[in-house]
């Protein structure tokens, strides 16, 4: 049996090594200072789908993305690394897109690709945090979800049931889903293996058409009819059907208000002994503030 | 994130070099495989680029994951379990990152399955794995032994093989026996052949093989029974899926504790013929061996690149009387020489590997059709160029190795001492590299008629004619004056006609030529980047100014008659 797999991908200003200038003044993410990266929980994800493929002979990988034309970049990294094809769905009219806006977009061109068995995200992107489009996908392909997966234990064809470990607070839980299904993928789970040399050089130049400049664009015009695999597919809102009310601001019910600045800081210490008491007062006081339970 | 390519612009300079148009124009056949193969270049541009990329995503490895497993592969080490060899655990983990980013038949060609890199790009994937782990650099540049099946065995052998290779098997060159090191010649593993089994039988055993329970094994053994020396020896190939070579023990070695070296136990162990009979030692280990000293080379440099990583990080760090130490001179002098012994020594290593490529290449297209006259006498200066410049390369780097391991160490101060800092490992990694592969002075001996014979001193005085940047003109020309030093103290020593006299100062004489070719190269890679190669040009004049001295002094003071007070016993204990 073969599987066809779609895994999503964003584009994340890298948010692990901040410098002073990460944030603009007014409390936004200052996209200029940080450098733009496949976000980590995506890439734990597409570990998973090229494990899968390689338990499963024949099956595909589709990576699709939203986002500017530049994020084709998450594309050629994914296919460099042993993804299949990519998508980029790039549109003016996307921009602003909060995670509602994002899951309706994404989900209408799942649609269109159509015929997946299995669909596979990171758990949330560095740069939001939120972990909602995963999910809402799901809901809105009406599909089962698991959340916080750390591996996929076991995909069984003839029954079409996938065994997966989650990573939950305090241990790990083992569930079984139908496919086909949505998986979000825990930051915890094996890391992507590197890109491979053979298919860097193979894919080096892959780009979507609103990558390329207009001279560029006739030069790869006669290229990518020799060599299709060069040509990353890119869709604009049109090409999904999807519909005007429910994407980019105006399908963003989302606003935000202000964006704050929070230092986490030690107040006071205080010294206890490892008595019985001591321990046991210590977790009934913890118990009552809600920090553990 | 750290990346050891694009945090040194010094390797990727080495792409820049107008050698490798004619590199690339041979090794791609002027691009033959761009319409069959989807990773084949298309042209020149692309190929560099194509080069390029594949390094960055080795700095990228090797800076994030062999690096970073380095320390407790060093800690665990392999160990050996019925006769079998276990790595350590991260070395499973390194072999199978460098499996999946496709680096292994780097430069075989791509009917094959292998990239199709000239020597020059393979040179700085190894040297990058060596500067995250010097051990595990052993196990996956071994690698390079297919070069040898490739040139020697016939086709059958090669589809057999070269595509496992590719694919990620490992590979060992089976020389040393207990009483075969240095001396070769020595080796006693029996080959007979076997009518019954249809094939050669090996018996006896190896001792300190890298990697010794590799997937495909050339092993060196005595096929010609009665013979005792060079002559009776051929070359093997062994396959580990036939059985018959064991394990007896893994070393306990001072450093790249995560390469085991094993001791070997051949029992019938069925291999096949590489090459023809009797030509074993003269011409395939030969080939080998200096593959495998330009390995050593790159790892040296490797091994130097962190040495010098780890200083400098700990001098911008360590604070004393009331500043940073790297703003000492006693501590920034050390610093400023072992970036210098690493620029003008990597300058060395990729010099000699355009050589080997230029020749390589020539002598494969040879094995497709017939070289033109112009072609021959290429390869023939090459080749020669090659041979005189592996010696001086692996020699002299693996020296600048250990001594900047020791610099290192010594920036570090006493915390060096202790095992927490990665000085340490390097430190000891190190130690090998002026050992096996031949020792430095074994680099000596295979240098030194170069010396004699006036090669060394020709190539110096033809690098005397490039022209240099006006800024380092007055460096050079202090050049040229070490040259003049030198033909002096070759002239000496040549008009002596003294073999023990000869043999007592080779090893100056070998230095001041290494000293003056890398001081030129130096300055030449100074004139074409001089932010990148300006400050070690003029440390490194100045070092090497001193040392000609010093050689110098040695040759032109010590006498003939002088020879016997640094003999420590007698000769006729030896002769008796």
């Amino acid at each position: 049996m073969s599987l066809k797999i779609v895994v999503l991908a964003k584009q994340v200003p890298d948010t692990r090594n901040v410098g002073p200038d990460a944030m603009t003044p007014e409390g936004t993410v200052n996209r200029a200072a940080l450098p733009a990266v496949f976000n980590p929980e995506d890439l734990n994800a597409l570990e998973q789908a090229l494990r899968l493929k390689e338990q499963f002979p024949g099956s595909t990988i589709s990576v699709v993305t939203m986002g500017l034309p530049k994020s084709a970049e998450v594309i050629r990294e994914a296919l460099y690394r042993g993804a299949d094809e990519g998508y980029v769905i790039t549109d003016r009219c996307l921009g602003g897109a909060d995670t509602l806006a994002t899951s309706y977009t994404l989900s209408q061109a799942i649609k269109k690709i159509g015929g997946f068995d299995i669909i596979l995200g990171g758990r949330q992107a560095i740069d939001g945090d939120t972990a909602q489009v995963g999910p809402q996908i799901a809901e809105k392909l009406g599909l089962t979800q698991v959340t916080y997966a750390e591996e996929i234990l076991e995909l069984n064809p003839d029954t079409r049931k996938i065994i997966i470990k989650r990573h939950v607070d305090g241990g790990v839980e083992t569930v079984e889903a139908p496919l086909p299904l949505v998986v979000t993928v825990n930051g915890s789970a094996a890391p992507c293996r590197p890109r491979n040399a053979k298919r860097v050089l193979k894919y080096k130049n892959a780009t979507a058409p609103a990558e390329r400049t207009p001279e560029q664009a006739e030069a790869m015009a006669e290229l990518v009819a020799k060599k299709p695999y060069l040509n990353i597919n890119q869709w604009g809102a049109a090409d999904i059907d999807a519909d005007p009310e429910q994407i980019g601001k105006t399908g963003s019910p989302t606003n935000v208000k202000a964006v704050k600045n929070i230092v986490f800081k030690a107040k006071e210490s205080r010294t206890m002994t490892a008595s019985d008491a001591d321990i046991e007062g210590l977790i009934v006081e913890l118990l009552d503030s809600n920090t553990i339970g | 994130m750290a990346n050891f390519y694009t945090d040194n612009p010094e390797i990727k300079f080495q792409l820049n070099h107008p050698l490798m148009k004619r590199i690339v124009e041979l090794k791609e056949r002027s691009f033959a495989d761009k319409d069959e193969y989807d990773y084949a270049p298309q042209n020149f541009e692309d190929a560099i680029d194509s080069y390029d990329r594949v390094l960055e995503l080795t700095g990228d490895i090797s800076a994030n994951i062999i690096a970073a497993n380095a320390e407790d592969v060093d800690a665990e080490g392999p160990h050996c379990e019925n006769g079998r060899v276990k790595y350590a655990s991260k070395t499973y983990e390194n072999l199978d990152t460098t499996i999946k980013a496709g680096l292994n038949g780097v430069t075989m060609p791509r009917r094959y399955g292998g990239l199709n890199f000239p020597c020059v790009p393979y040179t700085a994937i190894n040297e990058m794995i060596a500067t995250a782990d010097a051990g595990f650099e052993n196990i996956w540049s071994l690698q390079d032994c297919i070069e040898t099946l490739y040139e020697f065995g016939d086709e059958d052998q090669r589809q057999r093989y070269v595509p496992r290779v590719c694919k990620g098997e490992t590979m060992s060159m089976d020389l040393t026996e207990p009483d075969a090191g240095s001396d070769l010649q020595s080796v006693m593993l029996k080959a007979t052949y076997s009518e019954e089994e249809g094939c050669w039988l090996l018996n006896g055993c190896k001792r300190f093989i890298t990697n010794g329970d590799s997937d495909i094994h050339l092993v060196l053994a005595r096929s010609e029974e009665g013979t005792k020396d060079g002559r009776g020896l051929s070359m093997f190939i062994y396959d580990k899926n036939q059985g018959g070579v064991n394990v007896r023990r893994i070393e306990n070695k001072l450093g790249i504790h995560g390469s085991p070296t094993c001791e070997l136990v051949y029992k019938n162990a069925k291999a096949e013929l590489c090459g023809s009979r009797k030509l074993g030692l003269i011409k395939y280990v030969m080939a080998l061996m200096n593959g495998a000293r330009l390995g050593i080379a790159a790892q040296s440099v490797g091994i130097s690149q962190a040495a010098y990583n780890e200083g400098l990080a700990y001098a911008k760090d360590r604070k004393q009387f009331g500043k940073t130490i790297i703003n000492f001179p006693a501590v920034f002098d050390m610093l400023a020489l072992m970036k210098a012994k690493l620029d003008a020594g990597r300058s060395l290593l990729y010099a000699t590997a355009r050589y080997v490529d230029i020749y390589k290449a020539l002598e494969d297209i040879a094995r497709e059709r017939t070289l033109t006259s112009e072609e021959r006498q290429e390869m023939k200066t090459f080749s020669k160029l090659a041979d005189a410049f592996t010696p001086l390369s692996k020699g002299m780097n693996s020296e600048y190795c250990n001594q900047n391991a020791y610099d290192s160490i010594q920036i570090h101060g006493g915390s060096g001492f202790m095992l927490e800092y990665a000085c340490q490992r390097l430190y000891r990694d190190a130690r090998i590299t002026s050992i096996y592969e031949g020792t430095t002075q074994l680099q000596v001996v295979a240098a030194i008629r170069y010396v004699t014979n006036g090669f060394y001193g020709q190539h110096i005085a033809e690098l005397e004619q490039e022209t240099v940047a006006p800024e380092f003109q007055t460096l050079k020309d202090r050049v040229i004056k070490m040259g003049e030093r030198y033909n002096a103290c070759v002239n000496k020593v040549v008009d002596l006609k003294d073999q023990d006299y000869q043999d007592l100062v080779a090893r100056h004489l070998y230095e001041m030529a290494a000293d003056i070719i890398m001081g030129h190269l130096i300055l030449a890679d100074a004139s074409k980047d001089a932010n990148l190669f300006g400050k070690s040009a003029r440390v490194y004049v100045n070092f090497i100014a001193a040392e000609i001295e010093k050689h110098a002094s040695f040759v032109e003071n010590l006498r003939p008659e002088d020879v016997i007070n640094y003999r420590q016993v007698d000769n006729s204990i030896e002769e008796a």
